[in-house]
């Protein structure tokens, strides 16, 4: 079914002019204009920081928000081995459309070409923005930039600062947005959360939200709307996510009728240390930059493992010969840099099997013994010395001694808000950028991409997207906040916040978040099938009616509560689930982190089905219990084949 | 590992506060201090009283988020790590801990362990910043910098801006925060231009917003989390002197 609303509104020609065509042909504001236009900016991190900056710079007045005490204190922050560009600084022979070809085959063939390509064309144009704003990039001893490689490609083109890449990128973002919040430009809303957007005739005019700080809910006006509130991972309860993620701005989008496209394509990062218990809150990742060094393996022996388990013996103890290193193994061309979804299953292959090396079994060795000899410590201590560390502080091991234990775990989702090639959704002056959008990744975002797409979107496309728009408003008078439709809104926040109040049941909010993330892992994690992805979907409508039904929130609703907060996001969350669940039943097929078991290689790979699949799941909210309506965007694929992904030769 | 736990209570900026005490048991030396936390507010709410406020959000050490005063110590008895990654492995069985929020004049309690750092944002809009705008600059290799210069700024900039040294320093002197700045910008050629005006202008903003002065205690670098050295406040002190004597 095609859709008058998925319009992807990709430009003609050939792929490299694409991009430079579209911005000769939209309009632009004056700066006279500009002054005169207001934009809201939900979310700070490297999407929502550079956007806000850029947009201040050029002259409109922005407000930001973010649900923090500091728009520093954004996920983004905590990524950590690097951001990919097309520099080709290594001389390996890089160039912007094999950083194209690379991320479009990375994502299995489920990412627009036209969107695609201009993230690799702007990639470079970002390495040049940070370096200028005083990012401290890794150098070398020439004084020049260097790189280190990352998973799904077989080039050095990922820029890095330590192991704390995404902290200097965003700390530049935030820098200059600091500058916009001085000069005047950008106003900044810290602990305030979005909990609904405001729609006049049909368009983005505003936002609700909630001053965590005192509880009162407010209104803010606009001539438009930037979501950059990042992913929903945060649905799994355990993931690599912070704990204050949530995917809830976008979620109100979906349901004031923006389409959400791809909620199934979540992905889940194959290095994380492994879950140490059933009291744990969180989970943490462990770079993927680690696998530029990093040998991973479980025993080839049953009885090694046994007495690993057991603790009769270390992991250093087990000869080379009794090693099975078994990335390296399948896939000698990439090695231990496959991409994500094709490492985290293959560890999840030998655990199964019984070959996983902890007290639950599930857990591989990521082994520096090989780089160690080959290198000395001290190299390895330089590039990522601030891991080790962090690894040894959580686990007590130390790991220029002993391997790291890893396991794979929910780390960002490819899904989101459908966007055209402008970043706008199906709500005209509604716009979404980075990881709260779907577009670029396809059904599996390749390593050091959503620092690139963030930054891509936040500094070169929204700015001159958003002003084609514009220009059509430079008349339009401040959105009144007094409008019905605010108070509409309001009212409808009010209730849902009093309703999840008065319940006053008993159970904690943890107790069902947790409950949904062990359904999420069980049925919609890294393997799924038809019958597990219907029992999902049944049990997260009975987990809903039990939260609606038997939720407790302590404390009141006019100050810091951070139950009441969680509360509400979880609402969204069952309802998250339960979407993913739903578009992961429909596409029977495996593709990138999506893995139907029905739909497999006989050795265990992902099968694709183009022919009925080719296409971007884009789903319409109906209404309250109510199914939704799934409309398909068609793929097209012009300048690249789709293939089956191949990381063995 | 069976703990007592005397922990700040404060209702609001407004409420006097006071030390309530609250026991947890069972704990796994191999969970982390928050989810000690965790474990405690969800026993809190299953007796239907309220759940401990206190700030946290990545769990990984990078946010700055996360600021409690534990046994007297900022981040806790471990050194390089902030309140998140402190382990209970650190603590024995039986011990009784005190939990307290930042204390300086500077970040006012929003509710019991939660304090309000909007200052260290105000800082930053003075000058923490290079003045250029999205677009129109230079390669990034058309600016070569010493690997020690670049790494140096590095160590700077490592800074999270969790608070640490504020609450540490008997003063309450923001200088290692503003220093980490200042330093980590006027070590590379794009931030130098602007250094002397910046060191000023952050310098200014951190006396008017009523942190203390530095009297080189050293403490700020004892419990910085990402050992941010004091070295960087004697940059600082260069940059602010030249923009003095311009003046």
């Amino acid at each position: 079914m095609s859709d008058s609303k998925l319009i992807s509104k990709i430009p003609e020609g050939p792929l490299a002019e694409k991009w430079t065509k579209h911005k000769a042909d939209i309009r632009v504001v004056s700066p006279a204009n500009k002054r005169k236009l207001e934009i809201i900016v939900v979310g700070t991190g490297l999407g929502g920081a550079s956007a806000a900056a850029s947009l201040g710079e050029l002259g409109y007045n922005v407000k930001i928000f973010c649900i923090s005490d500091s728009p520093r204190r954004a996920h983004s922050i905590a990524a950590q081995g690097g951001i990919n560009a097309a520099k080709n600084y290594q001389n390996d022979n890089d160039s912007i459309w094999r950083l194209f070809y690379d991320t479009i085959k990375g994502g299995d063939y489920r990412a627009r070409e036209g969107n695609v390509y201009r993230l690799a064309e702007v990639s470079n144009l970002i390495i040049d923005q940070c370096v200028a704003q005083g990012v401290p990039f890794a150098r070398n001893y020439g004084g020049l930039l260097d790189n280190r490689s990352f998973g799904g490609a077989q080039v050095s083109r990922t820029f890095y600062a330590r192991g704390q890449t995404g902290q200097q990128l965003l700390l530049g973002a935030y820098a200059a947005l600091n500058r916009q919040v001085a000069a005047g430009s950008v106003k900044s809303y810290p602990r305030h959360e979005m909990l609904d957007v405001v729609l006049i005739d049909g368009k983005a005019k505003g936002i609700i939200a909630r001053d965590l700080t005192t509880g009162k809910i407010e209104r803010f006006g606009a001539h438009a709307v930037v979501i950059a509130s990042g992913g929903y991972g945060n649905v799994f309860f355990l993931s690599t996510n912070a704990m204050n993620s949530n995917g809830s701005a976008a979620w109100q989008c979906y349901k004031k009728g923006a389409y959400f496209g791809n909620p199934c394509f979540a992905q889940i990062h194959p290095t994380c240390i492994p879950v140490h218990g059933d009291q744990q809150s969180k989970l943490t990742l462990m770079s993927e930059s680690l696998r530029n060094d990093g040998r991973i393996w479980v025993p080839k022996k049953m009885e090694d493992v046994e007495k690993l388990r057991k603790k009769q013996i270390k992991a250093s103890q087990i000869p080379e010969e009794d090693r099975d290193y078994y990335l390296e193994r399948r896939y000698p061309a990439f090695g231990n840099l496959v991409p994500r979804d094709v490492a985290s299953r293959a560890a999840k292959e030998r655990c199964d099997a019984g070959y996983g090396v902890n007290e639950t079994g599930l857990a591989v060795f990521l082994d520096f013994k090989t780089a160690i000899e080959r290198l000395g410590k001290d190299v390895i201590k330089a590039r990522y010395g601030n891991l080790f560390q962090m690894y040894e502080k959580i686990v007590d091991v130390n790991p220029y001694e002993e391997p790291m234990m890893i396991y794979p775990a929910i780390h960002y989702t490819m899904g989101g808000i459908w966007v055209d090639y402008n970043l706008m959704t199906t709500i005209p002056g509604l716009y979404a950028i980075g990881e709260a959008n779907f577009s670029d990744h396809g059904g599996n975002r390749l390593g050091a991409s959503a620092l690139m797409q963030g930054l891509a979107d936040g500094y070169f496309v929204l700015p001159y997207t958003i002003g084609d728009y514009l220009s059509h408003d430079i008349q339009t008078p401040k959105t009144d906040i007094n409008n019905p439709a605010f108070e509409e809104s309001e009212k409808a926040i009010k209730d849902k916040i009093n309703k999840i109040f008065n319940i006053k049941g008993k159970n904690p909010v943890d107790h069902i978040h947790k409950a949904l993330g062990h359904i999420m892992w069980e049925y919609v994690g890294m393997a799924r099938n038809e019958p597990g992805l219907k029992k999902a979907i049944e049990e997260i409508r009975a987990l809903k009616k039990e939260f609606w039904a038997n939720v407790y929130v302590p404390g009141e609703n006019n100050e810091l509560n951070h139950e009441l907060e969680k509360a509400v996001r979880l609402a969204d969350f069952l309802e998250i689930g339960e979407l993913m669940a739903i578009d992961a039943l429909n596409r029977k097929e495996s593709c990138g982190g999506h893995f139907r078991e029905e739909m497999q290689t006989p050795d265990g790979e992902t099968l694709r089905d183009d022919e009925h699949f080719m296409y971007v799941s884009a789903w319409e909210y109906k209404g309250e219990d109510q199914e939704p309506v799934l409309h398909k965007e068609d793929l097209v694929f012009e300048f690249v084949h789709p293939s089956t992904r191949n990381y063995k030769d | 590992m069976d703990l007592k736990l005397k922990i700040w209570r404060q209702k609001n900026a407004k409420d006097k506060g006071r030390f309530e005490t609250y026991e947890v048991k069972s704990i796994s030396p191999d969970s982390s201090f928050l989810e000690m936390l965790d474990i405690l507010n969800d026993q809190l709410i299953l007796e239907g009283k309220e759940p401990v406020a206190f700030d946290h959000d990545c769990r990984e050490g990078i946010c700055g988020m996360c600021s409690l005063y534990i046994n007297g110590r900022a981040h806790g008895p471990d050194s390089e790590i902030t309140t998140c990654q402190l382990h209970m492995r650190k603590f024995k069985d039986g011990d009784t801990i005190t939990i307290e929020p930042w204390r300086s004049a500077a970040f006012p309690v929003i509710k019991d362990l939660v304090v309000d750092r909007y200052a260290f944002d105000k800082i930053l809009q003075a000058g923490g910043f290079v003045s250029v705008n999205t677009g129109g600059v230079p390669d990034g290799n058309a600016i070569p910098i010493a690997k020690p210069k670049a790494d140096e700024s590095m160590d700077a900039a490592a800074c999270i801006g969790c608070g640490a040294c504020v609450a540490t320093c008997k003063n309450g002197s923001a200088m290692l925060f503003v220093a980490a700045r200042v330093s980590s910008l006027a070590l590379l050629p794009q931030g130098k231009i602007e250094g002397a005006r910046r060191a000023k202008a952050m310098v200014a903003k951190m006396d008017e917003l009523g942190f203390g002065g530095c009297t080189n205690t050293q403490a700020c670098e004892m419990e910085c989390p990402k050992l941010v050295s004091i070295a960087h406040i004697a940059r600082l002190n260069r940059e602010f002197l030249v923009a003095k004597l311009r003046d």
